[in-house]
């Protein structure tokens, strides 16, 4: 059995972590270029949201090196999503593919199924084995969560700041490739001593910007534009409100470990605009923006795929926010065209305006 | 000699060149049809403006989708973005402008503006529904004149209602409408409310619309959408008298800041108009991604190249072979 599943920013690097520990054969993806786009283009429904198109994309490349079994992650909200594992399935079959896909729901009440999923991958797995190959892939996930807050945080005072993405990218490169806890640790230690000792730009203070909307856009760089490096090498200094370690502390952890305070403010700063959840990170987006308008951020990005039913709701709320609170929103909608222009010119006058607005208030 | 400022606006559709005085008035102004050609296009409009002209260039701006490209050729000082670019002459020409409608040849645009400063701005993403390309085509469908089809539209007694939201559609929809017995100037006035709807519910979505209103780009010539807007809006909108060459002025406004920071110009003189550009593509075959590149030559010189999403190209590792 060779095992393959989505790719999403850094995902691959724990994900593959976990599946080997367990004694599993990999094939990741080929990371996601026009080609990957092309596929999934081509196979997938045009309504569709991208993340479903390039999922397509992913699988196909990976099946063609030689994968049969696809791991892939359902959900029971009113987005889309919950839906694709099985319409990703059908249209596969209907290429003519031969392959396995398990689809994983959410575990919150099903630790059980969730565990006899396993058994499906995996004839033969003790507990302490999967919480020793969990507990690798964590120190990983949570090593380049960490490396990419730094390096948001950083590139813009760099006084090279390609430097600072190239050794960020590095930092990936080698983690990816260790293997003991120890080892990971140490990695993660020495890049953020590294990056914190770049030469840096004196009396230099920059814009500071933040960036929600739905997981999928904003983990992605190959769809997003890489708008985290962009930004960084305009000299903004920017935070991204969502990482994979902080989604799966919220979402896969039981009981006591289970760790939703940032959810609970999230939703508590969300209270004045909305006050259900309307799927995906609707929300998350609505109490991000206001969060980040009280942390006295200068303006706030809004990343969402084209056609994406929570994230437009979200949109139609955040001009009452952005008023509310004098924060600039930037929305931008991802979809398959990849000419780069448009994204760049809306970026610079966003950070156009975000300077003259900076600068009135200096005066005052 | 009097000293003045440069500002080119290379768009989809126009080309427009502007000269300043010091003294931020207009000394003469240009606008070209780009033709898909936008080195042609620069290069003619350099020669032309250049005619019987008594200025020293101090300075010059880019801006427009091809401002990179245009700031290579004359040797920019200050290469911008079209929205800051439109607002910063919109707000010089009308003081206390609120709001700047902007449809160009592709993209349609708003700002908002208070005090001056640009609060919020959006642009059209996915649709050109409703865009001066549109109009174009349409107008040459009913083999008008562009310039006649706002004149039309303001005849209208009865104006019919056009799906607007797609232009595909607004398009079937006309053609129904017209072979029904509809008469020109109904469809016409008609198409131009469709496409004002459209831009409000789409460009303009939720934001906050106050006067002053200008009105500006290529689009604004159009006396039929004008008439739209102020119907639809229930205000008097103003069009300012170089609404056509906005990007330009703002460009040329632009430069002269710069220039006062850097104190010296990287103009390259109006000769650029007699060197010999050339632009060649290739694709990278480094990656999947396969990268569109772009050279930029003078005298086969390579001067500049884009186009990569890797660094390899800044780098110049990568030849025009794509090995």
């Amino acid at each position: 059995m060779k095992v393959t599943f989505p790719q999403m920013g850094t995902m691959e690097i724990a994900v593959k972590t976990l599946l080997e520990e367990l004694g599993l054969e990999v094939i990741p993806p080929p990371k996601i270029t026009q080609k990957t786009l092309d596929l999934g283009v081509k196979h997938s429904p045009e309504f569709a949201c991208l993340p479903l198109k390039i999922n397509i994309g992913n699988y196909i490349e990976a099946l063609e090196n030689g994968a049969d079994t696809i791991i892939m992650g359902g959900g029971v909200g009113p987005c889309r999503f919950g839906y694709y594992g099985e319409v990703e399935r059908k249209i596969l079959e209907d290429l003519g593919y031969d392959f396995k896909m398990i689809i994983v729901e959410p575990i919150q009440n099903d630790w059980w199924g969730f565990y006899k999923k396993l058994k499906l991958l995996l004839t033969n797995i003790s507990w302490f084995n999967l919480k020793q190959a969990w507990q690798r892939a964590w120190a990983k996930g949570t090593a380049v969560d960490n490396l990419a807050k730094t390096v948001n945080q950083i590139r813009a005072y760099a006084q090279d700041r390609k430097l600072a993405q190239e050794m960020y990218e590095q930092a990936l490169t080698e983690i990816d490739a260790a293997k003991r806890i120890i080892e990971i640790e140490k990695l993660e230690q020495s890049y953020q001593t590294e990056l914190k000792q770049l030469p840096q730009r004196q009396n230099f203070s920059p814009l500071k910007v933040g960036i929600v909307g739905e997981i999928y856009v904003v983990l992605e760089p190959a769809v997003n534009f890489a708008i985290e490096k962009k930004l960084g090498e305009r000299g903004i200094v920017v935070d991204r409100s969502l990482t994979l370690t902080q989604w799966v502390k919220e979402h896969l952890y039981l009981g006591h470990f289970k760790d939703e305070t940032k959810h609970e403010e999230i939703k508590e700063a969300a209270r004045p605009y909305l006050q259900h959840m309307v799927g995906g990170h609707g929300l998350e987006t609505i109490g991000e923006t206001f969060l980040y308008a009280q942390d006295n951020y200068d303006g706030v990005i809004h990343l969402s795929p084209f056609t994406c039913m929570p994230e437009i709701i979200a949109k139609s709320i955040l001009p009452r926010v952005s008023q509310d609170l004098d924060l600039p929103v930037l929305s931008i909608t991802v979809d398959e065209h990849t000419g780069e222009a448009g994204v760049i010119t809306r970026l610079e006058a966003f950070i156009d305006l975000l300077k003259r607005n900076h600068q009135k208030g200096e005066v005052i | 000699m009097k000293k003045g400022f440069l500002g080119i606006d290379v768009g989809s559709v126009s080309t427009n060149i502007v000269v300043l005085g010091t003294d931020n008035k207009l000394i003469k102004k240009l606008y070209l049809r780009t033709n898909g050609q936008p080195i042609d296009a620069i290069q003619n409009g350099l020669k032309k403006i250049e005619e019987n002209l008594e200025v020293e260039i101090m300075g010059v701006g880019t801006t427009g989708s091809a401002r990179e490209l245009a700031g290579v050729i004359v040797g920019a000082d200050v290469v911008k973005n079209e929205i800051t670019a439109h607002a910063v002459a919109g707000s010089h020409l009308v003081p206390g402008v609120k709001t700047i409608l902007e449809i160009g040849g592709q993209d349609s645009k708003i700002i908002i503006l208070r005090d001056g400063i640009v609060v919020d701005f959006a642009m059209n993403t996915v649709c050109a529904a409703g865009t001066g390309s549109f109009l174009d085509q349409q107008a040459s469908r009913l083999e008008l004149a562009i310039e006649k089809f706002g004149e039309l539209a303001l005849e209208s007694d009865n104006p019919v209602r056009i799906a607007g939201r797609c232009s595909v559609f607004a398009e079937s929809d006309m053609i129904h409408k017209q072979q029904l017995g509809h008469s020109l100037e109904d469809i016409i006035a008609g198409l131009s409310q469709a496409l004002v709807r459209n831009y409000l519910n789409n460009v303009g979505q939720g934001k906050e619309i106050l006067e002053p209103i200008i009105f500006q780009g290529g689009v604004a010539a159009n006396q039929g959408i004008k008439a739209a807007f102020e119907g639809e809006l229930d205000t008097e909108v103003i069009v300012p008298k170089y609404y056509n060459v906005m990007g330009a002025f703002g460009s040329a406004l632009l430069a002269k800041e710069a220039v006062q920071e850097n104190d010296e110009s990287n103009f390259n003189g109006f000769n650029v108009s007699d060197f010999d550009y050339t632009a060649s593509s290739f694709e990278c075959q480094q990656c999947p991604n396969h990268c569109e590149i772009i050279n930029i030559h003078q005298e086969g010189k390579l001067v500049a190249r884009w186009g990569f999403k890797c660094s390899k190209g800044e780098n110049n590792q990568v030849q025009s072979s794509g090995k």
